[in-house]
Order: C-alpha cells, then sequence, then structure tokens
C-alpha cells in the first residue's frame, strides 16, 4: 500500500459549518509482511485513518494505492463495485464491534467473509468452527446470535470473522481491547500467522505489550490543535 | 463486465420537483442500489421509471439481457417490458396483496411464473413451490393454502419466493419490510441478503429505512425534492456523508 498527500476532513453542515482538519499530507508505504502501528493521543485520528484507507471515509485529498489482484488500484477515487472488490479479497478490517443482523447465529456471522468469497458451506463452518473454538467461545452459543453475548464474546466472534479468510491487507482497529491475557495470546498468534503468510499490517493499540509484539514500524499521527477546540 | 442496467438524464416530473430529475448510473451484475430519502423525494417514481411501468420525460435506460443484447426499455414495446418484468426481472411490491394473487394457493403463486416460461408438467410446478416455500422459510404443508391465510410476513417472503422462482437476474423492490413487524423484518433481511449473494441478483431497493440499507445495498443514492444529492459506497454514504442533506438524514435517525 503507498500513501500519498492524505488529508481528510470534516464539514459539518448540521453544526454552523464547522470544519474539522482531522488528518494532513500523510505519506507512508506498507509492505507485505510487516505490522505497522499507528502512535498518537487518543483523539488524533488513528481510526480516522483506518476508516479512511478502508473507503469508509471519504479522503478530502490525496492518494491511496493499493495492490489488488496483482494491479495497483486508487482507492481514493474507486467506484463503489471496486471498493467492495477489494474489501472481499484484499483488505480486511477489524473493529473493536460487531455490526450484524439480528437474529443471525454466531457460527453464521463468522462463516460470512468465507461464502463471500465463494469458499463451500461446509468448508467454511469447519473453519469458522476451529476459531471459535480457539478463541474460547463455547459450542453452545454458536447457533444464537451474538447480540446477547458479552462484550468479549462480540469481540472474539468478530476477531473470528475477520480471520476466516487470508488478507493481504489487514487494517486492525483496537483488536484486543477488552480480552484478557489469554484470549489476547490467540489474537496475537492469529496476527503473527498472517503476518507470515505475508499479510500486511496497520494496527491501532492502547496496550502497550500487543503494540511491542506486533510492531515492526510505528508511524506518528498527529492532533491539528484547532480541529479539537472540544 | 457489462452494466446489466444503465440509466442515463433520467426524468419525470409530475410537479416541480416532484417526481425524479436528471438520474443517472450503472448497476452491475449482483450489485444491491438502495434508493434512500425521504416519502416524496421521488424514490417510488424513479423504481416505476427504471422498471419500465412509466415513461420518463427525458433520459433513457438501458438492459443487457441474458443473451447480451442491449435493450433501450422505453423505446421496446409495452408486450416486451411486461415480459422482462415476469421472466429476467422480478418486482416486490411494498405491500404483498399488489404482488400476490391472492386468490389462488400459494403453490400456483409459485408456480405462474414458471407456467408463463412454458412448464406444464404438474409434478415439476408442485416441486418447485414446495422447494421455494422451504427456501423462504415457510412450512411446504401450506403449499395449498391461500395467501391471505399467511401473516403479513409470510405474504412478503411469498412475493419473493414468487418474483426469484423463475431466476430473475435483477429485482426491484419498493420499501419491501416498510409494513413488517421489526422481529419479522430481520428475518426477511437475512433472507435477502442470502438469496441476494446466492443467486448473485442485482437490486434496485427503495427504502426511507437507513438500517435496511446499510444491511442490503452496496452503494446508495441519497434523492431530496426529486433529485439525486449524493451517490456513493452505503457505509461511506452513511458514516462520512458530505451533502448536508444527507447528514440531516443520517444524524435524524434515532440510535436505539
Amino acid at each position: 500500500m503507498q500513501v500519498r498527500g492524505l488529508s481528510k476532513t470534516f464539514l459539518l453542515h448540521q453544526q454552523h459549518g464547522v470544519v474539522l482538519e482531522v488528518l494532513r499530507a500523510l505519506d507512508f508505504d506498507l509492505m507485505p509482511g510487516e505490522c505497522l502501528v499507528l502512535q498518537g493521543r487518543s483523539g488524533a485520528g488513528k481510526s480516522t485513518l483506518l476508516r479512511t484507507l478502508y473507503g469508509n471515509y471519504l479522503p478530502a485529498g490525496g492518494s491511496i494505492r493499493l495492490r489488488h489482484e496483482g494491479a495497483m488500484l486508487e482507492m481514493a477515487d474507486a467506484e463503489p463495485r471496486q471498493i467492495l472488490a477489494v474489501r472481499r479479497g484484499t483488505l480486511g478490517y477489524v473493529s473493536q464491534f460487531l455490526r450484524v443482523i439480528p437474529r443471525v447465529g454466531c457460527l453464521n456471522v463468522v462463516m460470512e467473509p468465507a461464502l463471500a468469497r465463494g469458499v463451500s458451506r461446509e468448508q467454511a463452518r469447519g473453519d469458522a468452527a476451529l476459531l471459535l473454538a480457539r478463541l474460547g467461545i463455547p459450542e453452545r452459543l454458536w447457533p444464537l446470535a451474538p447480540s446477547t453475548f458479552s462484550g468479549g464474546e462480540q469481540q472474539r466472534v468478530n476477531i473470528a470473522r475477520s480471520f476466516m479468510v487470508d488478507w493481504p491487507v489487514m487494517l486492525l482497529d483496537e483488536p484486543t481491547a477488552s480480552l484478557d491475557a489469554a484470549n489476547r495470546d490467540v489474537v496475537l498468534e492469529l496476527v503473527g500467522q498472517a503476518k507470515a503468510r505475508g499479510s500486511a499490517l496497520i494496527a491501532i493499540s492502547h496496550d502497550e505489550a500487543t503494540r511491542g509484539a506486533m510492531a515492526d514500524r510505528y508511524l506518528n499521527i498527529t492532533v491539528e490543535e484547532p480541529a479539537h477546540a472540544d | 463486465m457489462k452494466a446489466l442496467l444503465t440509466a442515463r438524464g433520467l426524468t419525470r416530473l409530475h410537479g416541480p420537483g416532484k417526481g425524479c430529475q436528471n438520474v443517472s448510473f450503472d448497476l452491475y451484475p449482483g450489485e444491491v442500489l438502495g434508493i434512500v430519502g425521504e416519502s416524496g423525494s421521488g424514490k417510488s417514481t424513479l423504481l416505476n421509471v427504471l422498471s419500465g411501468r412509466v415513461m420518463p420525460d427525458r433520459g433513457s435506460v438501458s438492459y443487457c439481457d441474458a443473451q447480451g443484447r442491449v435493450v433501450g426499455l422505453h423505446d421496446a414495446s409495452e408486450a416486451f417490458r411486461r415480459t422482462l418484468l415476469r421472466t429476467e426481472w422480478g418486482y416486490v411490491e411494498q405491500n404483498p396483496r399488489d404482488g400476490l394473487r391472492m386468490g389462488v394457493s400459494a403453490g400456483a403463486n409459485i408456480g405462474e411464473r414458471l407456467m408463463a416460461q412454458g412448464v406444464r408438467h404438474y409434478g415439476r410446478l408442485r416441486q418447485a413451490g414446495l422447494d421455494w416455500l422451504a427456501q423462504v422459510e415457510i412450512d411446504p404443508q401450506r403449499i395449498d393454502d391461500l395467501p391471505r391465510t399467511f401473516s403479513g410476513g409470510m405474504q412478503q417472503r411469498l412475493q419473493i419466493a414468487r418474483n426469484l422462482v423463475s431466476r430473475p437476474r435483477l429485482l426491484f423492490m419498493d420499501e419491501p419490510t416498510g409494513g413488517l413487524d421489526v422481529s419479522v423484518q430481520a428475518h426477511l433481511l437475512d433472507l435477502l441478503r442470502n438469496l441476494v449473494r446466492d443467486l448473485q441478483l442485482a437490486v434496485v431497493i427503495v427504502t426511507h429505512d437507513l438500517a435496511v440499507a446499510r444491511l442490503l445495498a452496496d452503494r446508495l443514492m441519497v434523492m431530496r425534492h426529486s433529485r439525486v444529492v449524493e451517490a456513493g459506497l452505503t457505509d461511506q454514504i452513511l458514516d462520512d456523508p458530505q451533502h448536508a442533506y444527507s447528514q440531516l438524514l443520517v444524524s435524524s435517525v434515532l440510535q436505539p
């Protein structure tokens, strides 16, 4: 991934047209098999950067080029269907929170990224079962909808879902935030395996030990002072 | 990949700011396009023009059919458009009573499109009815019952089965979860998502419910006063809306 001059501003029409400048002229490269950890205090724009890279936020300027199916694709002005293809096959995103359809069972939630790539139901079910077991989600919960699970359980379901398929590039936003030490180690193992397979990672973590365990390099995100008048 | 449906400069007005104006987009196979906006913004008019039920004042819609031929929808004959809507297309009405034949059995509702396509074998029609009832999670034993004995959610699922039995390539939906209880909505949404993925359906769905749009649509068009004010990837429009009206729309939704 190659990022050049990336900026992100928010223009809040409903709040007297306030302009928030969050990211300004960011440059970096990300190579296969390395993990870049974002540093900066709360509100500096670390999550905003991940969301912008994922196409969830619209960049205000600059370029995000990503190797997708062998060619470099400019994400900043890509069509929705190109971004969706990138998200199916190349770019994974692990958020802190699980967003699911009510009443869809945990096992089905986890299987979905594999099914979206055309993996058979049988194979997807097997892989999902392995991941859920590894992350300590008891089998009796698998048929149940995760909306009733605890925060930590939901996060582990989310992690299982994210590691169902191999992603050439992964964005991790606090993947271990509400996990106990044992589960955090499982996540770090999964991250290590992904790196060994050649995945490139960009991660945010508040936990010093987790950052140290993942990072090959650090990128400092600094706050644009006027943007944080609140 | 070739676009399935192409709209250019589509305009149909029945009053100043009432209807749709200058709408252009390309829809590709397997893509789900959501049209959102408040009541009276022109969503349903646009759907009617796109599906060929209403003629536009200006602009064009072209469709690439199963044989790869590109047809100008509004240049073609009325009979051609009707045939499309029964074969390669489907149209799911907001009110299932408008999309179902209430006087005939569930099985006959499902079999109708197949019969129109020349399937005459009773056993095959019956089997298709049983299979599709199961697909939309209605007890196949209800195959001989009239739709009016079904609940609203079941009627809506029956309407979907009736449309999908002919394996359409493109489905139009007008507020498909509009009249349903919330618990039934979730179930229907999950069903639709799976069908869209498994059948590689292209869908144009009109909804005023942004949560429904987020779950089903790949991309959105936000309409206001007959015009598209913003278009793009669904989660980008909902999480980082650019236009003042989209920002108002998104920020006005109560978060449960």
